[in-house]
């Protein structure tokens, strides 16, 4: 009936070649993607999504030194260099290569004279010291509560960290990743060690800590309306992103778990100047008081609960200290590890 | 029995049974049926849901019982099964049964407007890529299905009844009707309009028709080009001169019409046996311009949809989704707006929604509270999803009980007071109707005992409520109860939502139970 001419083997083969292929590129691709599972197990993928963990930076103290150091006196520099000689001097807790991250408290668009920011002379003496024990790089970070650009500019850490020769990182959102809090990962890939009290897993500005062997905490010491007061162990509260704000639900809870996110190398207290209220914002440089004072020291919890003492008042010490001494994350009673003390 | 008689009996029956389904997508009617069958048979929604959320979710694989036959015969299910293409064909046949063969004929050539479908096709694909998941918006089988239970079924029921047992209220209905009529009236402009201009499935249906290996084929010898195959032409595909493949939608007519007998439906024809004057056009021809505009707009519009922080930062209060609903960016890549979801929902607290869940979000499932509340003991909107935008959720998983305990409940958001309307707290009137009505155990609301002296110097004992956000799931049911009736005492809005911890109200992590209040 027809008079149509047919195809040949060759052209016949080819088109049935081409539509199979098709045919089974489809179904490949729909069976590998295919998703069988009830709504139970999405949740439960999505409770366990994949979170980093940090390392342990700490480098142990020479045998008899106790782990904080005071000095006071009028120069910033020089106070910095006095407290960490007493620990051991900056050659022993940084090595020639290493990748060290500084951070400051940069949570505020503020001038460095109103104390609620590390002051700029400090950073920039940690700086120096670290520099010249041979650091590779030095990371200066902070994710500030208002905009970072202006307050890394206004508070001058940006000049002192340039000055210094350290970079800024900004907080971008594609720079952080999900922390499981006081986990570690071992060699199998699986997690151990303990999550905290008031913290389980938490967005972290991790990026930086990619590459990082060191990690130095640099805080001012300021009056805080909520906890008492805003020493080195709250200032690990500003690596932290998402809804941070749901911190102050259980604020004692989440400072003393940070002993157990970060275990630095050292932290040091710059209590040059001390915001003494109106914290932890101030805003008035009748809310700053001197403070001729740099505490250094390798327990967050010991070097914070001597700085609550600079604040003079009757009230108790922040709850979380106690916890955390609790916890065994650090010891409060700071007078007991009999620290060096010293005016230069 | 004529090849085009078995057609209409095949449509018939495709027809009917996806009305029959629709009608069973209620409480008593669900039972294990596979209500949303023709959404999940689309190979469209298969193709651009895998590519916006990475998951060819459950049933949704059946798009393959679809697919491999298309790549065998071409674009049949266009003028065989789909529903909407049946609706489509009815009213383009009422409209010209009277009309002269040769004006028929006209309206059947190929015009260059049909290329339109492939840059909507385009569009969608771009936009799944980068993450929104737009088919819905034209697709024909979430659109019948969205046409039907928003602005359909509630006409229905409000003229013979029986749909519902109380009556069911849809936000913005008269859009969808709106839509739903005009896609319809399109058939008296062009018949079929809708399929050859504008539907998506029918340009990714036409796409894989390339590869089919039979199509119609005409003999040339035999061929006197009176043109009459196209009289009935459903795709308007050319079967007078080279095939549009793409076009085909395998409806027969033309070997009917045919007074020659010069058209047949022939395995693995030559392409051009006859120089340009038979044989086949094997891809569909939408212009550069037409395939770049799609392109650009795909992913404009998702740019923009984003970059107006309504999907994040910026969301809006009312994005108030089901118990299940995904996060919501995996939430934009999986619902397709077919709304069987607000079909099922037995309390009508489901609505689609306009701008709630910004541009992206039109026609997805937001919860209402002055319509609804959600039903404690109900998945119902979660087994009906074909694509896992609400996911399937046992009641214990609902309920954070057994194996679930320690996640808790699942949570769509959180309850607060408007002390300046509620009786208690604004008017010293007893009512706390909020905390009978509040379904958890322990109570979400609860209430404290307040001694007060009247206007009138009396001593009075009232009750003023209070929400605990540990234990509110976000229900409604309290704001759905409350008196005031305008604008409520007690308003449900997204935050403290688990789905997302960025939606968030309460610090939830850690060994430390959260204390509630005392």
């Amino acid at each position: 009936m027809s008079t149509l001419p047919a195809v040949d083997r060759r052209e016949a083969l080819r088109r049935i070649g081409l539509t199979a292929g098709v045919a089974a590129g489809f179904t490949a691709a729909g069976f590998a993607l295919h998703d069988r599972r009830s709504g139970g197990a999405y949740f439960r993928d999505l409770a366990n999504a994949e979170v980093v963990t940090l390392g342990d930076y700490r480098v142990p103290l020479k045998e008899g030194t106790p782990p904080l150091a005071i000095a006071h006196g009028d120069d910033p520099a020089r106070l910095v260099e006095a407290a960490v000689a007493a620990l051991g001097g900056m050659a022993h807790f940084v090595k020639p290569g290493d990748v060290v991250i500084l951070k400051p408290n940069v949570a505020f668009d503020r001038a460095p004279a109103l104390g609620a920011t590390t002051s700029p002379a400090v950073l920039g003496a940690v700086a120096k010291m670290v520099r010249s024990c041979g650091a590779r790089r030095i990371l200066v970070i902070d994710n500030p509560i208002n905009q970072p650009e202006g307050c890394f500019h206004k508070s001058g850490i940006a000049a002192a960290a340039a000055a210094a020769g350290c970079e800024v990182v900004m907080p971008t959102p594609a720079r952080f990743a999900t922390l499981a809090v006081g986990r570690f990962r071992g060699a199998d890939g699986q997690l151990s060690g303990q999550r905290g009290d008031a913290l389980d897993t938490w967005p972290l500005f991790y990026d930086p800590f990619k590459t990082a062997t060191k990690v130095i905490g640099i805080a001012p010491c300021k009056d805080h309306n909520l906890c008492g007061a805003s020493l080195t162990m709250k200032n690990w509260y500003g690596l932290l992103g998402g809804r941070r704000n749901q911190f102050h639900q259980q604020i004692h809870g989440i400072i003393s778990d940070f002993p157990l996110l970060m275990r630095p190398t050292l932290v040091v207290l710059d209590a040059t100047s001390i915001l003494m209220k109106n914290g932890p914002t101030g805003g008035s440089t009748a809310d700053v008081k001197p403070g001729r004072t740099v505490v250094v020291g390798t327990d967050m919890v010991a070097v914070d609960s001597y700085g609550y003492t600079l604040f003079e008042r009757r009230t108790p010490a922040p709850e979380y200290l106690a916890r955390a001494t609790q916890r065994g994350l650090g010891n409060a009673d700071w007078q007991s590890l009999q620290p060096t003390e010293l005016t230069v | 029995m004529r090849i085009t008689t078995v057609r209409v009996i095949v449509q018939s029956v495709s027809f009917t049974l996806f009305l029959a389904l629709l009608l069973l997508t209620c409480f008593s009617g669900l039972r294990g049926f596979p209500v949303s069958l023709f959404l999940e048979l689309d190979p469209l929604t298969a193709v651009a849901s895998s590519i916006a959320s990475r998951t060819v979710y459950q049933n949704v694989i059946w798009a393959l019982f679809l697919l491999l036959p298309t790549l065998l015969l071409g674009r049949f299910f266009c003028n065989w099964l789909c529903p909407f293409g049946i609706l489509h064909q009815l009213t383009g046949w009422l409209a010209r049964r009277r009309t002269p063969d040769k004006q028929r004929l006209e309206t059947n050539r190929y015009r260059p407007l049909y290329g339109l479908k492939y840059a909507l096709l385009v569009f969608i694909l771009v936009a799944a890529v980068f993450g929104s998941l737009q088919n819905g918006l034209l697709d024909p089988a979430p659109t019948i299905y969205r046409s039907f239970t928003v602005a359909v079924l509630p006409v229905v029921d409000a003229t013979v009844g029986g749909v519902y047992v109380r009556p069911h209220y849809h936000q913005a209905a008269w859009l969808v009707g709106a839509l739903f009529l005009l896609f319809l009236g399109l058939n008296l402009l062009i018949p079929r309009f809708y399929c050859r201009v504008l539907c998506p499935l029918g340009a990714f249906l036409g796409w894989l028709a390339r590869f089919s290996l039979f199509r119609i084929e005409r003999n040339v010898a035999r061929c006197t080009d009176c043109d009459l195959c196209l009289k009935s032409c459903e795709g308007a595909c050319d079967p007078h001169s080279a095939l549009r493949k793409a076009e085909c939608f395998v409806c027969f007519n033309c070997i009917e019409d045919c007074p020659e007998d010069a058209l047949r439906f022939a395995w693995l024809p030559p392409i051009r046996p006859d120089g340009d004057r038979g044989g086949e056009v094997t891809a569909a021809q939408p212009t550069r311009r037409q395939l770049a505009f799609g392109a650009l707009a795909g992913a404009l519009f998702v740019g923009w949809a984003r970059s107006s922080g309504e999907t994040s930062e910026n969301f809006r209060p009312s994005c108030i989704r089901p118990p299940g609903a995904v996060p919501e960016h995996d939430f934009l890549a999986r619902c397709i707006k077919c709304d069987q979801c607000i079909r099922v929902c037995p309390t009508n607290v489901l609505q689609p929604a306009l701008l709630e869940a910004g541009l992206e979000g039109l026609w997805t499932p937001v919860m209402n509270m002055r319509l609804g509340y959600c039903e404690l003991n109900c998945t119902l909107c979660g087994q009906v999803c074909p694509t896992g935008a609400i996911q399937r959720l046992t009641l214990d998983e609902k309920h954070g009980h057994g194996a679930f305990e320690g996640r808790g409940p699942v949570r769509s958001g959180t309850a607060f007071y408007d002390r300046g309307r509620c009786l208690p707290w604004a008017m010293d009137t007893s009512c706390a109707v909020c905390e009978e009505v509040c379904p958890v155990s322990p109570k979400a609301i609860f209430t404290r005992h307040v001694d007060i002296v009247d206007r009138q110097g009396q001593p009075q004992t009232i009750k003023r409520p209070y929400i605990d956000p540990t234990r509110c799931i976000g229900c409604g049911i309290c704001e759905h109860e409350c008196p005031v009736v305008d604008l409520r005492a007690v308003r449900v809005s997204a935050v403290g939502e688990s789905r997302s911890k960025e939606r968030s109200l309460l610090l939830q992590s850690g060994n430390a139970e959260v204390s509630a209040p005392s």
